[in-house]
């Protein structure tokens, strides 16, 4: 390691070379004063000779090999004394450049773990889900049939197809009964996902056994929750909604089911079902199931081939079952990536904030090359005079390059700091219903990406100086900067170009910023059509066991038993007004949509896929407690129990898409029982509608008109229930409260799920909040940033045009009009980065469109109200540097030379 | 900077060789390297020392050389340069290079080489 040994000896280095040049001078001058020229004249002839010494000792300095480290180090060293000396300066660029590389790293960070790594499972590209449309009902992802399942299977396309369902279930037989969510997945599940687990075996993919078996699989959270970590806990058996079954298994912690929504992705138990039997029905090709069917491409197969093979598969198949596949219903079945399921919703918001993280990146990196380039005029005759000393052009570009990206590197390291301390309050901010089946981690991929922005911000803002520096001309800058200090003109054109740039990308994301902001006021202050306030929701589930013999809520009439003595011990509850029941889909707002095939009387042969809505079940309370209005008809009464015709409610959304120009009133209908009923009865007598009430967001804050039809829960008792409470309720106690009157009644319930509905409501804005504030924050960070940018060039031309300002106001000028024109310099750079701004608005408002609610993308309010909002805080930037102006003493000023 | 005409510019390494010649003969400074030079080429080879200290340092940083202070013959210490085993067999390999070069590009120039 001679070259670290030479670095570390440099001093003993330099005096050596010192000494040996100058005793080769010496020796010179000796020469010439023996031909006999006088001393100082010999002296002077040599110095000519040898030319800039110092450039001779760069030269060997450079031969020495170890010249790029020395270098480096010397700039380094010389770069903190430069952030030593001007220590507000450095503060400030190494703040700025910290909050826009820690804001840039978190969301990307969230990307990373969404958008680039949506799937955590080996080779994720193979993973597919396969989907059933019917374009001729007009129905898309219609479920499949058993005979289809198999033929999928043969087809050589895919090494595993898999169907599964969800559901939840009653987890008893231990201390208290809970809720958990489960999933009956074909034997090949796990295999297909390629996921070992932690504890004892998965199911046998080549298991071949019908009907549910009694295996089932847990989740890491499950064993922790219901089994407190056991380690022998193999073997040991749970009862599901009565059924007992066998832990064979414990999956990994982090593992989750690449579901579509959040219930899906936190399943808890895997059951192993064989589609062949009961409870799936004989296999008949035209019995469409709903289930989730997902599959393993086999490898070395895309997508797109996949899908090309598979349409032949479907075509031949039509051909050869003309019967199950009519021409009419235009039968297909579409391959989609599984990563669509998490990133599909996100996708468009993800890339909106990186976009307006990095804007306000490049706005950071704006000021700071701002910053440097004042900095860089008040350095210009340091550095003309290194220049002439001898010092190469290249060498000063680097070593300025070099300050730039240790300012960056600092940056980019605090702002790697802060975010690893603010990780927990960050991953608060999240809303749960974002979807992602990674936990979020400062891993490899995020720290080069926090270093590579580092890298590319500190060259963006090192560049600006560094060229200023590179096209330094010596004899004018060494005769101007023998006085005052000035920059070229040049310079001052750039730091122009810069502040414009920084208002135009300013009022990009604040006009983004704006746009979201109206749209969650829209939707925040929409009807809500219902009204949420002092009411409460709590869920219970009533088992539903695969032997019948075991259920003792089997019928609507001994369901309807329990749901009206558990109202009335409902009402006596402390603070309770009212009470009501509903089925799960009744309460308002949830995340999940479950819609059911209905058939309208006199039309059921129109189609044979039926269209869906969404059905609820609710006691006679329900519409009064949440304050819809009946518009015609009547409601559900007492009466309306298990042995009187069955009756139907339904909005005007409903009444207007089915009974156009009609009334809907004594109309019939069926309607079938949703994904989560495979093997339950659909209804089989025709269900007459009594009543029509008014449009309620109780679907989806977005949408008013979502078709929705209501029957009397006792007459279809539904098993996911929901109490509703109205009152003056101690949301803290009521989950306690109600678990008590729930086990008073049967001590084998589980009570979950308590809610406010005002709550709901604001959860249900959870995402775009999220989206909004963020995005809102980056904004008025641009916003202040842009400020400063413009306060500071403004501040920097006013001190330069001190002496003419002074010799303005000698000569009579009014303070006033000097202030306008500081104030119009100023406003000008505002209106130019506005104007710019204004057209990439424009571009970035169209292309978030979708994101955006009961507001156009070219929003004139927005626009107009952005653009007065930038140029008023432009005006107040430029104010204090103006009054400066206007303040100047003529005699100081004249003098200042 | 003597800038006459009779001065010409020495081929790429070729300074190195001429150095290292003139090391060859004994221990010896920067400073008589360059008389040394200029004496044995009548005056027709002027090294700068822009270019003379450079190269001694490439020189020693390359290990064909090694340096050592002692006093001169003035009395004052000066940085003396004498070969290294390395330098020694690269020199010689070098000068035998040249001498063939030189031959050819001789041979080339006087007409004689057959075949042409």
């Amino acid at each position: 390691m001679g070259w670290l040994r030479r670095l570390f000896s440099r001093e003993r280095l330099e005096a050596d070379l010192d000494k040996e040049l100058r005793f080769h001078f010496e020796n010179e001058v000796a020469d010439k004063v023996r031909s006999g020229i006088p001393e100082s004249e010999a002296r002077r002839l040599t110095r000519i000779e040898f030319g800039g010494i110092e450039q001779i000792k760069e030269d060997c300095r450079e031969r020495r090999g170890t010249m790029w480290l020395e270098s480096l180090l010397q700039d380094l060293r010389y770069a903190l004394r430069m952030f030593a000396k001007s220590p507000g300066f450095s503060a400030i660029a190494i703040l700025t450049m910290a909050l826009g590389i820690g804001a840039t790293t978190a969301i990307f960070s969230l990307v990373d773990a969404t958008l680039l790594h949506p799937l955590p499972y080996p080779h994720p590209e193979e993973l597919v889900r396969i989907e059933d449309d019917l374009a001729g009902a007009g129905t898309t992802d219609a479920g499949i049939s058993i005979p289809e399942f198999k033929d999928l299977q043969r087809s050589g396309i895919f090494k595993y197809v898999v169907l599964q369902i969800f559901g939840s279930a009653n987890l008893t037989g231990l201390s208290q009964p809970s809720r958990m969510q489960y999933e009956g997945v074909s034997p090949a599940y796990f295999a297909m996902l390629g996921v070992k687990p932690q504890l004892g075996q998965t199911f046998d993919p080549q298991d071949q056994t019908p009907g549910f078996t009694q295996d089932v699989v847990i989740s890491n959270g499950l064993w922790k929750r219901a089994f407190g970590s056991d380690p022998h806990i193999v073997g040991r058996s749970l009862r599901g909604d009565n059924d007992l079954y066998r832990v064979i298994g414990v999956m990994p912690p982090g593992f989750r089911d690449p579901g579509r929504t959040v219930g899906e992705r936190n399943t808890e138990q895997w059951a192993a079902l064989g589609f062949e039997e009961d409870p799936a029905h004989r296999p008949r090709r035209s019995l469409r199931l709903p289930l989730e069917t997902v599959g393993r491409l086999k490898p070395g197969l895309t997508v797109a081939a996949a899908q090309s093979q598979l349409d032949a598969l479907v075509a031949s198949l039509r051909k050869q079952f003309p019967d199950d596949y009519p021409a009419d219903s235009k039968w297909t079945v579409r391959l989609v990536p599984l990563k669509e399921n998490v990133v599909g919703n996100v996708r468009q918001s993800l890339i909106l904030l990186l976009g307006a993280v990095a804007l306000v990146l490049l706005i950071g990196c704006v000021n700071v090359a701002n910053l440097l380039l004042a900095r860089a005029s008040a350095r210009s005759r340091e550095m003309a005079v290194r220049q002439a000393l001898g010092a190469a052009r290249k060498r000063l570009v680097r070593q300025l390059l070099t300050e730039g990206l240790l300012l960056s590197l600092l940056g980019g390291l605090a702002g790697l700091v802060i975010v690893f301390c603010m990780k927990g309050f960050l991953l608060r901010l999240i809303p749960e219903s974002l979807p992602r089946l990674n936990d979020l981690s400062i891993n490899s991929t995020v720290t080069l990406f926090a270093l590579a922005a580092s890298i590319a911000a500190g060259v963006i803002f090192g560049l600006a100086p560094a060229r200023q520096a590179g096209r330094l001309n010596l004899v004018s800058t060494l005769r101007v900067e023998g006085r005052g200090s000035k920059g070229s003109t040049e310079q001052t054109r750039t730091r122009r170009v810069l502040v414009v740039t920084e208002f135009a990308l300013s009022l990009v994301l604040m006009v983004a910023a704006g746009l979201l902001l109206r749209s969650f006021w829209e939707l925040y202050k929409a009807p809500l059509g219902f009204n949420p306030q002092h009411v409460m929701s709590v869920q219970l589930w009533l088992p539903s066991p695969n032997d019948d013999k075991t259920d003792i809520y089997g019928t609507a009439a001994q369901e309807a038993v329990f749901a009206r003595e558990l109202l009335r011990r409902s009402r006596l509850l402390p603070g309770v007004q009212e009470a009501a029941l509903g089925s799960e889909p009744s309460i308002p707002l949830r995340h999940d949509r479950n819609p059911s095939p209905l058939i309208v009387e006199g039309r059921e042969t129109q189609s044979k896929q039926p269209p869906l809505v969404e059905r609820s079940q609710v006691t006679p309370e329900y519409f009064h407690m949440l304050e819809i209005p009946l518009l015609r008809g009547r409601l559900f009464n007492d009466g309306d129990d298990e042995k009187a015709p069955q009756v139907a409610v339904i909005n005007q959304a409903m009444a207007e898409t089915y009974w156009p120009g009609e009334d809907p009133l004594g109309k019939r209908l069926k309607v079938g029982r949703g994904r989560a009923g495979v093997g339950q009865r659909a209804s089989k007598t025709w269900i007459t509608i009594v009543g029509v009430i008014a449009d309620a967001r109780t679907e989806s804050l977005a949408n008013a008109s979502v078709p929705q039809i209501y029957l009397s829960l006792y007459q279809e008792t539904p098993k996911e229930l929901a109490i509703f409470l109205r009152g003056d309720l101690n949301a803290s106690a009521i989950p306690e409260e109600v678990r008590a009157t729930v086990q008073s009644v049967n001590p084998e319930l589980p009570v979950y799920g308590a809610q406010t509905l005002d709550d709901a409501v604001s959860a249900s804005l959870e995402q775009r909040r999220f989206s909004m504030e963020i995005v809102a924050a980056f904004a008025i960070t641009a916003l202040l940033l842009a400020a400063l940018g413009i306060y500071g060039v403004i501040s920097y031309l006013v001190s330069e045009r001190t002496q003419e300002i002074g010799i303005r106001l000698a000569l009579g000028a009014r303070p006033g009009t000097i202030l306008q024109m500081v104030l119009r310099q100023g406003l000008g750079l505002a209106v130019a980065g506005a104007g710019l701004g204004l057209v990439g608005s424009v571009i970035v408002s169209h292309l978030m469109a979708g994101l955006l609610y009961g507001v156009m993308p070219t929003d004139p309010l927005t626009f107009v109200g952005v653009t007065l909002v930038l140029t008023g805080v432009a005006a107040a930037a430029c104010y204090i540097p103006a009054r400066r102006a206007m303040r100047v003493d003529p005699m100081i000023a004249l003098r200042y030379e | 900077m003597k800038n006459t005409d009779d001065r010409f510019d020495l081929p790429q390494g070729t300074l190195d060789l001429l150095i290292m010649r003139v090391v060859a003969l004994g221990p010896i400074h920067g400073y008589a390297i360059a008389q040394r030079i200029q004496q044995i080429s009548r005056d027709a080879l002027q090294v700068q020392q822009g270019s003379l200290y450079p190269a001694l340092h490439r020189l020693e940083y390359k290990k064909l050389l090694s340096s050592r202070w002692k006093p001169s013959e003035t009395g004052r210490e000066a940085k003396f340069y004498e070969l290294t085993s390395r330098g020694r067999t690269h020199l010689k390999v070098e000068t035998e290079n040249w001498t063939r070069l030189t031959d050819v590009v001789s041979l080339i120039f006087k007409g004689t080489l057959e075949g042409i």
